[in-house]
């Protein structure tokens, strides 16, 4: 059944709305099998509620979204489950189950999701936690005690954890010191080289962006206004992504704040 | 500008928004139920939770029945004295204490502890997205969450108000023989002669009743929060009336049909 030319991720016109507040507006997006895309753009546009419409976490008002070439706004909810069990993701605010011990949720989705005895899975989590720079101790804390850089790690640690053929990494870096943002890089390039994984992440970063992407989009408004490999992200004449990664204050884009 | 219609859009606006949140809750109990049948079941989940529920909640559903069941036979005494009726305390006491105060007031103690907790600690897994993280990780929250909840609260209830029945007659007997001079045995005999059967049995279903709408209250609210801490402190405590106002409703109901006849 594998098919090399479907998308892994496609998404059409999809729009999603909170009241009367226009989040989405026909965002076209795809992500190729172990392709890593990363979205880039201003906070409140929308970054994180198109990974969550993906997911299913939130219903999209419109559009089609397919997960491995089927239409995943059309499943029941078993299906659902089951496309659900491909992939992992890191939230942007790490959502640590904060009733467990660490090492448990990073073993949460092998002891549950896939019935792992609990020694198994722990010596994973170890594993895992020790490829995000984390000690063995660490295991036995409650995510509540650790830093939010170290919870940040903890929540990636879990998201790979199962190994899954699609991840989301919702602002990987964030509160990172710059060397162990460069150590997540190498992680999630390494999670795209060995594990062939499809990523799709979400980052402010844009050392980050560089090194993790194979291509980057632009979201600005709910809308992809640019896309393109890596390379090209620095030669775009696009205005927008242009004024976005060189941050500068004036530009196409206005922030809220300097409306008059 | 106000139009004279203010009032009536008013009114519709209050209409519809109570019969959306009776829809919401409609489909929170369907869902809740299914699942309670389906696997997978977190055995060790329901036995944290009975813990939480049952346990923990003794002392002060003990302390609540020990004290109404002796402020009740002192005053039945007071009463009954005008008609020389005295003898009538220990009937009296048993009837209401196991048809009525035990699971009632039983039911409403342990809301104010439970009702608010799981609101408080569902409704922040919600604000903080661990709900959602639970989905990304293979894990039904309806399953994970609330069922558990459900289950330990519906057998619990009944446990707890067994344990307030007895402590509540205890508190009766302890202030008619030590202070209204009853006779001890006599006092016993007269207990054991007015219990019905019938009394047991519709105190323990009023209880699972209660314990179901209990972790119902708490779930729902629980898990339909948003909007930050505000909205969970707003969670809790729509739990606690919520749950008050259905147990005092399902009690009602439960001795019409009982009792009535
Ligand atoms: N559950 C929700 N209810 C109402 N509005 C929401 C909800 N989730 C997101 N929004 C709104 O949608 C918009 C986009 O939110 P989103 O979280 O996707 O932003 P983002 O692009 O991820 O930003 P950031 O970079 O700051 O994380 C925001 O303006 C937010 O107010
Ligand atoms: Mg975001």
């Amino acid at each position: 059944m594998k098919n090399d030319t479907i998308p892994m991720i496609q998404l059409e016109n999809v729009t999603k709305h909170f009241g009367s507040k226009h989040v989405l507006n026909g965002v076209n997006l795809s992500v190729a099998r172990g392709e890593s895309l990363v979205i880039i753009g201003g906070s409140g546009t929308g970054k994180s509620v198109t990974l969550k419409c993906i997911l299913g976490l939130l219903k999209a008002d419109s559009g089609t979204i397919n997960v491995d070439g089927r239409d995943v706004t059309l499943m029941g909810k078993s299906e659902r489950k089951k496309i659900l069990s491909k992939f992992g993701m890191l939230f942007q605010g790490a959502a640590l189950f904060d009733s467990m011990k660490v090492w448990e949720n990073v073993a949460f989705g092998l002891i549950q999701g896939q019935g792992m005895d609990r020694v198994s899975a722990r010596e994973i989590a170890t594993e895992k936690l020790r490829r995000v720079g984390l000690s063995p101790d660490v295991g036995d804390l409650s995510p509540s005690e650790l830093s939010g850089g170290m919870q940040k790690r903890v929540g990636l640690a879990r998201a790979i954890a199962a190994e899954p053929e699609i991840i989301f990494f919702d602002e990987p870096t964030t509160g990172l010191d710059p060397i162990m943002a460069d150590v997540i890089n190498d992680l999630i390039v390494e999670c795209v080289t060995d594990l062939g994984a499809t990523t799709l992440s979400i980052t402010h970063d844009m050392a980050s962006a560089r090194k993790i992407a194979d291509r980057i989009a632009m979201i600005h408004k709910g809308e992809i206004i640019w896309e393109g490999s890596k390379a090209e992200v620095d030669k775009s004449d696009n205005p927008y992504v242009e004024q976005f990664i060189h941050g500068r204050a004036d530009g196409p884009i206005q922030m809220e704040i300097l409306k008059p | 500008m106000l139009s004279i219609f203010e009032p009536l859009a008013i009114i519709g606006r209050v209409v519809m928004a109570a019969l959306a949140e009776l829809g919401r809750l409609s489909k929170f109990t369907a869902e809740a139920v299914k699942n309670i049948f389906l696997p997978p079941f977190y055995w060790r989940l329901i036995l944290k939770q009975m813990l939480h529920i049952g346990y923990y909640s003794l002392p002060v559903v003990g302390l609540t029945a020990l004290f109404t069941g002796a402020a009740l036979a002192q005053q039945i005494f007071v009463g009954g004295s005008r008609f020389n009726a005295e003898s009538v305390v220990p009937g009296v006491v048993v009837i209401a204490i196991v048809r009525e105060l035990g699971p009632v007031l039983g039911g409403l103690m342990v809301a104010g502890r439970v009702s608010s907790a799981m609101a408080a600690e569902l409704g922040t897994m919600r604000v903080t997205e661990q709900i959602d993280a639970l989905t990304t990780l293979s894990t039904d929250p309806f399953k994970y969450l609330v069922v558990p909840r459900l289950i330990a609260s519906v057998f619990t209830l009944p446990l707890l108000v067994l344990v307030a029945n007895v402590i509540g007659v205890l508190g009766g007997y302890l202030i008619g023989t030590e202070r209204l001079g009853l006779n001890a045995g006599a006092y016993l005999k007269v207990t054991v002669d007015f219990l019905e059967q019938a009394d047991v049995i519709s105190s323990l279903v009023k209880a699972a009743v209660f314990g179901f709408f209990i972790a119902l209250m708490g779930s729902y609210y629980g898990y339909h929060s948003s909007g930050g801490a505000q909205g969970v402190g707003k969670a809790t405590t729509n739990a606690v009336v919520g749950a008050f106002i259905t147990i005092l409703l399902a009690n009602l109901i439960i001795t019409i049909v009982v009792f009535g006849t």
